[in-house]
């Protein structure tokens, strides 16, 4: 009786001393599933590499905002010239790096040209490879000369690897990153937590929050009881599965499901007969049946495409009626490919629930047209190694999250072994085109022939699945870029 | 006794020596490319090898075998490839949490375990006996995993008297850190308390119905303690075996109670530098880990010794 009375007592004074605690609160606690390997955003491709220092840590000379649209960010303004080829960016001033030192038009050349050198190990390279000449004008102007006008490049430079370092700490990055953004680093216990903490020099408007704590929750079962219990108390993207609708019945929470860039797909190994057969591939794409994947795969909540592009990005096309869900009609393709028998075929997954789920319903609705799949179940090493670079696969289920990645179909060498000179040429007549209608006319354009030549099965866009404390201000709905943007979160009372 | 010694040890030194050349052959083996893992789907192939390079993984196998090998003997432990940091700066980190979380475990599963182990064997065949035998079988059958969460939504999420996961290291006062490791310890040590128990027990039973048991009731000792003093001492053999082999797995084999309390132990450590290809951080921590189990296999072999006197004098 006395040990129930002290349990009581404890549980209600901590309660006590919880609610208290919201009052003035500025500090926040998120989860997050994978731990950045480091946090070098421009030595590294992990996404949760991003996901802690974009915007918070680290800027760009532009920024991608939440609904994908690009902002000033370091670069105050800019002007391009009129064929297109150089741009000028006038820089704001008084900005610092976080350990002191001063920010100028050679910290830009400085990066630029180190993302884009011989020996560079910049993830995203391709971002600067028309880049020809970065001029420093004065301290507050920077001039880069492209090799031709190129669409896209005000957002590229916005992408999380193009962000600004410093030539004096560039190295130490990965462990120690200095950047110009209105958090630094605090601490990092390696496999437990990252602590930002607010940067009382920053230049421009100083965030809402003193403190940022990014904890590292690997497990599905236990980002519940975290969430529950007040030790986190935002998930940008929860791994929730099932017990979302717990979460959803919570007044406490608010569950926010956003767009991502997350194509999930069906890749196709085109170059393997009898992939390599147009009637094939629209046998698959007339046998699957995306929203009995999306229930499985996705709880649901993916939007289904029909093409190599996000529902929620300017210039979307909705393609999903090309290949309606249609078994005799797959049938038909099947016979017409000289395969009516059907055939058996591998489908190799990796350890991502969407494809590991997913799989299985694609498994079973091929088998209705007599493609009997034998499913493999991999590692990321293992993906990485086997389908991407050896090409050594027939099927394979993945999300490509990169931003504006429909011209990796046109890549030489890319692991769909697609190669089609139409499409081709259309993603080069894109790059090159700065105009903004006639940029949407050649991605529609894109699009199509995708949708059309089934060089993979469009399925879904991967959702993003924000639950955290209702009181919690500014986290970002939309994922057009991996970041956890906390420089307008605050709590609300 | 120093002749014995000296045969165990050598017998170790051999055991590391195969462990190393077995442990680097199946990390080769497996599939993957840090390199590429590292720099994504947009890097060219280029990049990769540039890296590879600069990671060394394209030295000969036999060559990168003896630079390894050659650094364990020198206590260097080589460079993490995802971290870039020190090996043993890492093992140093996570065994704060490791070390701390399995002895804890190990003194609660102790504690439960003789005590039950010994009032069972005392009243063999009795309706107490089943009980506790009973409730040892249903702890060795429940999941782990599935304890350990029903433990965070009554003492985290309902009561709040504990953390939900995590660990605040032990920079943050040594209650706060032990707080955060209570119920992991708890969840950890009661399969193993219900297997020790069983061992306890049966070891118990078998040495109660020893004639020189007998001869001690006989002598008029009482039964309290020819039990505590006569028969759990000449027990304990099976059960010290069974605690080396329990503190071995507490050490490194608890990835999924880390992975539910969220705990940077030495499991996660292993399992994450292994999804990432971490190659020199998993052969490396597994040698140590190795090298742990060595130690403590000659430890329990020396505490044999101090439990029963006549294999002292033994060669």
């Amino acid at each position: 009786m006395r040990l129930w009375k002290t349990i009581l007592a404890a549980a209600v004074l901590s309660l006590a001393a919880a609610t208290s605690a919201f009052a003035a609160r500025t500090d926040l606690t998120l989860g997050i599933v994978l731990e950045p390997p480091h946090l070098d955003p421009t030595a590294g491709a992990a996404a949760a590499i991003g996901e802690v220092t974009y915007a918070n840590v680290f800027e760009g000379l532009t920024r991608i905002d939440d609904n994908g649209q690009v902002q000033p960010a370091l670069a105050e303004s800019w002007a391009v010239s009129d064929d297109g080829k150089a741009y000028t960016f006038k820089l704001h001033s008084g900005v610092k790096f976080h350990d002191g030192s001063a920010f100028s038009a050679d910290d830009v050349k400085f990066s630029l040209d180190r993302a884009r050198a011989k020996d560079s190990l910049n993830p995203q390279k391709q971002l600067f490879a028309h880049i020809t000449d970065v001029t420093v004008v004065d301290p507050a102007t920077v001039k880069v000369t492209l090799d031709g006008p190129q669409g896209s490049f005000l957002y590229d430079m916005g992408q999380v690897a193009a962000v600004i370092v410093a030539k004096g700490s560039a190295d130490g990055n990965k462990d120690k990153p200095i950047g110009t953004g209105p958090f630094k680093l605090d601490h990092w216990a390696k496999g437990s937590e990252i602590t930002l903490v607010k940067n009382p020099d920053y230049w421009g408007t100083a965030a809402a929050l003193d403190k940022a704590t990014f904890r590292i929750v690997p497990d599905v079962a236990a980002a519940v009881p975290a969430l529950l219990s007040g030790d986190i108390q935002a998930f940008a993207n929860m791994p929730a599965q099932d017990a979302l609708g717990q979460i959803q019945s919570d007044p406490r929470f608010s569950v926010v499901i956003g767009s991502t860039e997350g194509e999930t797909i069906l890749s196709i190994n085109n170059k393997k007969p009898p992939f390599d057969k147009l009637a094939v591939r629209q046998a698959l794409a007339s046998a699957i049946d995306r929203n009995a994947i999306i229930a499985a795969a996705s709880n649901g909540l993916g939007k289904p495409i029909g093409s190599h592009f996000s529902p929620g990005d300017a210039g979307y096309v909705d393609l999903t009626g090309v290949y309606p869900h249609d078994i005799a009609k797959a049938k038909e393709y099947l016979k017409e490919a000289g395969l009516e028998n059907g055939f058996s075929a591998t489908i190799k997954l990796p350890p991502v629930p969407y494809a590991r789920d997913g799989g299985q319903v694609i498994q079973s609705q091929l088998k209705e047209i007599g493609i009997d799949l034998q499913i493999i179940p991999v590692e990321w090493a293992e993906w990485l190694s086997q389908v991407f670079t050896n090409k050594d696969y027939d099927l394979t289920i993945v999300s490509h999250v990169e931003p504006n990645d429909i011209d990796i179909y046109s890549r030489p060498g890319y692991y769909f072994q697609y190669d089609n000179p139409k499409f081709n040429d259309v993603i080069k007549a894109l790059g090159s085109t700065v105009d903004k209608d006639k940029r949407l006319e050649l991605l529609g354009e894109a699009q199509k022939i995708l949708a059309h030549d089934v060089p993979a099965v469009y399925l879904f866009e991967l959702p993003k699945i924000g639950v955290w404390d209702a009181k919690l201000q500014g986290m970002w709905t939309n994922w057009p870029i991996e970041a956890d943007d906390l420089t307008k979160v605050k709590w609300t009372d | 006794m120093t002749a014995y010694l000296l045969k165990r040890l050598i017998i170790a030194a051999l055991t590391l020596v195969l462990a190393s050349m077995v442990v680097f052959a199946v990390m080769e083996v497996l599939p993957g490319d840090p390199a590429r893992l590292m720099l994504g789907l947009n890097a060219g192939a280029d990049q990769v090898e540039l890296l590879r390079n600069q990671m060394g993984l394209n030295a000969p196998l036999l060559l990168r075998y003896l630079h390894w090998a050659g650094g364990l003997l020198s206590l260097d432990f080589g460079r993490s490839y995802t971290y870039s940091v020190p090996v043993i700066d890492l093992v140093r980190e996570r065994i704060a949490v490791s070390l701390p979380l399995a002895l804890i475990a190990l003194a609660l599963s102790t504690i439960i375990a003789i005590p039950v182990g010994v009032f069972s064997a005392s009243r063999q065949g009795q309706a107490g006996d089943t009980l506790a035998m009973g409730a040892a079988q249903l702890g060795v059958a429940v999941p782990n995993f599935w304890f350990a969460l029903m433990l965070i939504y009554l003492f985290a999420v309902w009561l709040r008297l504990v953390p939900a996961g995590g660990f605040p290291g032990w920079g943050a006062g040594a209650w706060t850190a032990l707080k955060s490791l209570i119920l992991p310890a708890v969840a950890l040590a009661l399969p193993q308390a219900a297997i020790l128990g069983r061992v306890a027990r049966s070891a118990l039973v078998e040495v109660l119905n020893e004639d020189y048991i007998r001869t001690a009731r006989a002598k008029g000792l009482p039964y309290r303690a020819v039990l505590w003093r006569h028969a759990l001492r000449n027990a304990m053999i099976p059960v010290l075996t069974i605690l080396g082999l329990q503190f071995a797995f507490l050490l490194a084999g608890t990835i999924i109670i880390e992975n539910v309390f969220y705990l940077p132990g030495l499991g996660r450590l292993i399992f994450q530098a292994i999804t990432q290809r971490d190659l020199i951080v998993v052969e490396s921590i597994v040698m140590l880990l190795v090298a742990a189990v060595i130690l403590i296999n000659l430890l329990v072999d020396f505490s044999y010794a101090i439990v029963d006197p006549r294999l002292r004098g033994r060669q």
